[in-house]
């Protein structure tokens, strides 16, 4: 082996290596998830120009472009799960319990990353299933034909309207530690910075939040889109 | 002078090896004057005259420099009073009939040798595997040989006012000993002198931390809190930098 990726292998074996590529593949998915909202509320804008945002995605780069993204992010996804369960596990491992236990300063979302994390990945699985693979007949054939109706229909369906908003709590609770940890990890948090990075960090999960939670809420509590 | 009687819930165990419990022993009339430590002594003397084995802790200074006087008390390292070590804890900053758990730090890393005595070795191994600067060691240099940037200078005396008690541990919900390596990387990688070994040392130091079975710093802070000598969790973010520096530099040379 060669002294280069010996280094590498050490790296990935290290807390510090593993948190980092936990930083990084978060990274990636927190500027996706900025993508994927600004892309989203285009839904406010009408059928025709939500639906031509979804042509383009599908056509852009004669189609690769979709797949290149997916492939992406799945690989983050995936690296990101792998890393944080693995921590996850070793760090439970190293901590006998108190009789006695106490919480000096530490948020209860940080407490919770695993959990509000796991219920990510759950929704992600339903997410894809519902609107990408498209499991249900009637919202695939609507979807051929319009996205914009098929999101429509979609969350006409309490229960889906209700786990949507269950995920996208923990999202946001996920995002509210997440986005501030980045800058620690990656070394850029100093007491100069670590005013603005809390801030940033809480402004991004609650604008990810309210963005991502007003579509259904207007469609299901305002019968957004169903008046035509 | 006001006194105190208290319910102590106290960490009983033999040895390394035995099962640990819960024992209640009750604390009569400890003056508000008297510290954490003393309150102990006391409760130890009756314990002794009543035949019975006193509680084991362990102690040394008893004036928060020497880093030896770990507890847990309440669940929280030195107390939740901030800036002090057990021993610098008194008496009056508890009332009348409270009931206080007193618990040996607990981590892995960190087992526990009798009572609340336990074995912290496994810091000073981290500090053998790179906490040092290989010098000549001859008489002292004038102290205006070296130049060193004020800023610099004062981060890496904050640094160095790490005292290895281990409280950052025993607080951290992983055991993550992050703060305390990053206070002894941080103080001899802000000095010239520590720069010719500075990626060594980094990357040493890490390597032991993670073979002594700490846990993964999770940027909660709870260490932060709790030391006694309120090293910064900043010192955390440079020790992320200076590792993922080094690491890059070790892969390439
Ligand atoms: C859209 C999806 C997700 C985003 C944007 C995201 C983002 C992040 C970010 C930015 C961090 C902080 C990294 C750091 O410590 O510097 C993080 C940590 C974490 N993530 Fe996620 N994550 C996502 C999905 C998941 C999933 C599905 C899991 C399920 C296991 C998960 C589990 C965790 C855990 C346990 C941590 C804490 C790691 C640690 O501090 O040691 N995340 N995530
Ligand atoms: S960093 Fe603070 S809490 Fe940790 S060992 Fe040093 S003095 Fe103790
Ligand atoms: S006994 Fe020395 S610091 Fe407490």
């Amino acid at each position: 082996m060669s002294a280069s990726t010996c280094s590498l292998c050490a790296f990935l074996k290290s807390s510090i290596g593993r948190k980092i590529i936990v930083a990084l593949t978060g990274l990636a998915l927190v500027l996706f998830l900025a993508g994927h909202l600004s892309g989203n509320l285009l839904i406010f804008a009408g059928q025709e120009a939500f639906d031509e945002y979804a042509e383009f995605l599908h056509t852009f780069l004669h189609g690769m472009g979709v797949w290149i993204a997916r492939i992406g992010l799945l690989a983050c996804f995936v690296i990101h799960i792998w890393f944080t369960i693995l921590l996850t596990r070793e760090n439970k491992a190293a901590r006998p319990k108190y009789a006695h236990e106490a919480t000096v300063q530490a948020p209860k979302s940080s407490r919770l990353m695993i959990w509000s994390g796991l219920t990510i990945l759950a929704f992600v699985i339903f997410h894809i299933l519902h609107f990408t693979v498209r499991t249900d007949c009637e919202l695939a054939t609507l979807g051929a034909e319009s996205p914009w109706k098929m999101v429509i229909l979609g969350f006409q369906n309490p229960l889906v309207v209700i786990f949507y908003l269950i995920a996208m709590t923990c999202l946001c609770s996920h995002l509210g530690h997440g986005v501030a940890s980045i800058f620690q990890t990656l070394g850029l948090r100093s007491k100069k910075t670590a005013g603005p990075i809390k801030f940033i960090s809480n402004a991004y999960a609650l604008v990810i939040y309210l963005g991502f939670i007003s579509i259904p809420l207007a469609i299901l509590l305002f019968g957004f889109g169903q008046g035509k | 002078m006001p006194l105190l009687n208290l319910t102590l819930k106290v960490w009983r165990q033999e040895n390394a090896t035995s099962e640990g419990r819960i024992e209640t022993y009750e604390a009569k009339e400890i003056p508000t004057s008297a510290s954490f430590l003393e309150m102990i002594d006391i409760v130890n003397e009756r314990l002794i005259k009543d035949g019975e084995e006193p509680i084991h802790f362990d102690h040394d200074c008893r004036e928060g420099i020497c880093g030896m006087c770990s507890m847990t008390i309440n669940g929280v390292p030195h107390s939740k009073e901030r800036g002090i070590t057990t021993c610098q804890l008194h008496m009056r900053k508890f009332s009348d009939g409270e009931t206080i758990w007193i618990e040996p730090f607990r981590a892995n890393a960190f087992p526990v040798v009798k009572d609340l005595v336990t074995d912290r070795s496994s810091f000073d191994r981290i500090i053998g595997a790179g906490g040092y600067i290989s010098v000549r060691t001859g008489s002292a240099p004038d102290a205006h040989a070296i130049q060193i940037p004020k800023a610099d200078a004062d981060a890496a005396f904050d640094a160095a006012a790490c005292i290895g008690c281990g409280a950052c541990v025993a607080a951290c919900k992983n055991a993550s000993a992050m703060l305390f390596v990053s206070a002894k990387a941080s103080h001899l990688n802000h000095l010239p002198q520590g720069q010719a070994e500075k990626d060594q040392r980094v990357l040493g130091m890490v390597r032991q931390m993670d073979e002594e079975g700490f846990g993964n710093c999770t940027n909660q802070f709870e260490c932060e809190a709790v030391c006694p000598k309120e090293i910064s969790a900043e010192h955390i973010a440079k020790l992320n930098r200076d590792y993922l520096a080094a690491s890059a530099r070790d892969s390439v040379s």
